[in-house]
């Protein structure tokens, strides 16, 4: 029992920040150590030449885990990489991680995948850690009730050597979903429509603890999806205080603690959540009864609009700059203020990346692909998050289902969310995509972007425009489509 | 190690834009380096030129005359919002910029820039305002920077005072790194471990299959 507990009620960051205090200078940030420490091979090579450079070793290889995702094809594994940049990169992954001993699972090892996706699968992510990545989407594993925030590759080398971080206190911004979903409406919709409502700066300098019965009633894989883009509504940080639920998910996963250590854990783990009265510096209410299926119509995730929504006129806006900015957005989307957003033309569906390409986001897309076929102006691309995704896909046959409808079916990685690896859009074209950013060019340069939740994406393919998922047949069933 | 940083003069880049992502400073299909190398060739490449390689008509505020050398960034609010890669600030630092001005900004990136000797300088809308059409009258107006005092002087002899986190300030000013300060915290960190040991083995020897 740490003294600190003694002061009052605390929230669930404070929880994990207070048990992670190494050492704290007068004017200095905070030395946080760092629990787990997920390394990849885009934001890695120039940390470990500064090991190299300094002589250094890493501190705790048995904390780090590696894999490869970002610039990996998804192409069919026995094909050799088109790219030689990318080949050499995912090359000096491996060769880094030989030389500091650090556990890599590499293209070809089963437990291959996008990070954010592995580590919760392999159990490694657990309540009440410190979890870092050179990665903004680090805040995918704030579900478990871990403090989980994206760093730089200066912070990589960091903690590669110390094993800890030098960080200030972050405040905290309580975000409480109460009701319950309408049928077609999911976690996607939940995150977009909160970024649509305080900005993509919302968050800065805060971490979001979500809460309520909404977030309660979602799964792992959804809460996933909420965590996931924090950082996109300006938080590094987005929590969410475990459960029966986050237990259930964890319990004999390959790392999970077992027998004695597993009941010791979640004993522990069951203290971690805010204690009643405790302070945050702000607050937010949504309430989820009230949320339609959200689209984003701009180049940042904040531009989003319910589907049955008209995209807004930049000639209303009350802030010039905001006008201005809404303007040169609307002339990159080639979009028309007032017009509505559902019947826009797509070209690409994409559904995959660390927000959803988890297998529930696939059961999802395959109800509603069942027996139907995708627009034939329409490509579209299904990648699964990491190779046992993949696996769990085939097994369940989700895979012919997708095959028979007209889509792709890929191998596991980024792919398209963030179009390093060959997977992108040609100048001009419309993606549906269930990734997270709608940035210029962040999926082709010149490609434009509509964020959307899988069902939605699923629901254009077939229509070949921006379409309501609320109106595919069966929709009310696939509210029991959760997966874990 | 970087050079220790006290201050510059230098004219003023402006760029009318808010909310830029990461994304626009250095585009993901840049982030296939191993190293450091050709970032300022990259830096905003996609606001910089067409598909055939050739320079935007009119061209985007970097490549236009004159503003090659210039040390400071002026932008709008939100900067470098997105994606973590410390490329960005690696790239702004290439190209020559030691200091960016905005309303605000994205916390990894400022995190990111500091230790790159990129000063993220936060100021109030109306001063922001102030510079913005300052530098509209007067293009080539020189700015002294003095991270000491935490103070841009301007030509009118006004000065913009801003904040710094002192530590990252003497961090700067000392030309040293935090990696350095950690290393020097080994000790405090050894005894933390004594007490705290992992929660997690990644090794996958130590991973139970299913």
């Amino acid at each position: 029992m740490s003294v600190l507990e003694t002061k009052g009620p605390r929230t669930l960051v404070e929880k994990i920040w207070n048990d992670h205090v190494v050492a704290e200078d007068p004017g200095a940030p905070t030395i946080l150590a760092v629990d787990l420490h997920l390394v990849h091979e885009v934001t890695s090579p120039q940390a470990f030449t500064g090991l190299r450079q300094r002589g250094l070793s890493v501190r705790h290889p048995e904390r780090t885990v590696a894999t490869a995702d970002h610039s990996v094809p998804t192409t069919p594994r026995g094909l050799p990489f088109l790219d030689p940049m990318a080949a050499a990169q995912v090359q000096q992954l491996d060769t880094n991680c030989r030389e500091f001993g650090i556990p890599l699972h590499g293209i070809g090892d089963p437990s291959q995948g996008i990070v954010h996706v592995i580590g919760p699968q392999l159990g490694l992510t657990q309540p009440g850690m410190t979890i870092v990545c050179g990665d903004s989407h680090t805040s995918t594993h704030g579900a478990f009730g871990a403090l989980a925030f994206g760093i730089g590759t200066s912070e990589v080398e960091m903690v590669l050597a110390t094993q800890t971080l030098l960080q200030r206190k972050p405040k905290t911004y309580e975000v409480r979903v109460d009701g319950t979903l309408a049928p077609g409406v999911g976690a996607k919709d939940i995150i977009l429509a909160l970024i649509a409502r305080i900005g993509i700066a919302g968050g800065t300098g805060h971490v979001f603890e979500y809460r309520g019965e909404a977030i309660r009633a979602l799964t792992m894989e959804q809460r996933m999806t909420i965590c996931n883009m924090s950082i996109e509504g300006g938080a590094r940080a987005g929590l969410i205080a475990p459960d029966e639920t986050t237990f259930a998910y964890l319990k004999g996963r390959p790392h999970a603690p077992t027998g004695a250590a597993w009941d010791e854990a979640v004993a522990r783990w069951r203290t971690l959540p805010t204690d009643d009265g405790a302070f945050y510096d702000k607050s937010i209410v949504i309430d989820a009864s009230a949320l339609e299926p959200m689209v984003t119509y701009g180049t940042n995730p904040g531009m989003g609009i319910p589907i049955s929504g008209r995209v807004p006129d930049p000639a209303a806006a009350t802030d010039p700059a905001h006008g201005r900015a809404l303007e040169k957005a609307l002339a990159y989307m080639d979009l028309t203020p007032g017009q509505a957003i559902l019947g826009q033309s797509v070209d690409v569906v994409f559904i995959g990346s660390c927000t959803n390409g988890r297998i529930s986001d696939l059961r999802l897309a395959a109800a509603a692909l069942r027996g139907q076929h995708v627009a034939a102006t329409v490509r579209m691309m299904i990648v699964p998050g990491s190779d046992e995704v993949k696996r769990e896909a085939e097994a369940e046959g989700l895979d012919e289902i997708f095959r028979a409808a007209g889509a792709e079916w890929r191998e596991a990685g980024c792919s398209m969310c963030i179009a390093m690896n060959g997977d992108q859009l040609k100048p001009g074209q419309y993606a549906v995509s269930t990734s997270n950013r709608n940035f210029e060019g962040r999926q082709g340069k010149g490609g434009r972007t509509f964020l959307a939740s899988p069902l939605t994406a699923a629901a254009s393919a077939i229509a070949g425009v921006v379409a309501d998922p609320r109106l595919l047949p069966g929709i009310e069933a696939t509210s029991g489509i959760g997966g874990r | 190690m970087a050079e220790p940083f006290r201050g510059f003069t230098s004219k003023v880049v402006p760029l009318h834009a808010e909310n830029v992502d990461t994304d626009q400073v250095v585009p993901a299909r840049y982030l296939k380096i191993t190293d450091k190398a050709g970032l300022a060739d990259v830096l905003f490449r996609d606001w910089r030129f067409n598909e055939d390689g050739t320079l935007k008509d009119p061209p985007f505020v970097l490549d236009q005359p004159g503003m090659a050398g210039r040390h400071f960034l002026l932008v709008g609010d939100n900067f470098g919002t997105g994606s973590s890669r410390e490329h960005a600030p690696w790239a702004l630092e290439a190209w020559g910029i030691r200091a960016v001005i905005s309303t605000g900004f994205a916390d990894i990136f400022r995190g990111n820039a500091l230790k790159n000797s990129v000063v993220p300088v936060v100021v109030d809308p109306a001063t922001h305002a102030r510079l913005f059409t300052m530098i509209e009258g007067n293009p080539d107006a020189e700015l002294t920077f003095d991270l000491a005092e935490q103070g841009i002087l301007l030509p009118d002899g006004t000065t913009i005072d801003f904040e710094i986190d002192p530590f990252s300030k003497l961090m700067l000013m000392r030309g040293t790194d935090e990696m350095g300060y950690l290393l020097g915290k080994l000790p405090a960190i050894d005894a933390w471990e004594a007490g705290h040991p992992g929660r997690v083995d990644t090794r996958p020897e130590a991973g139970r299959r299913k």
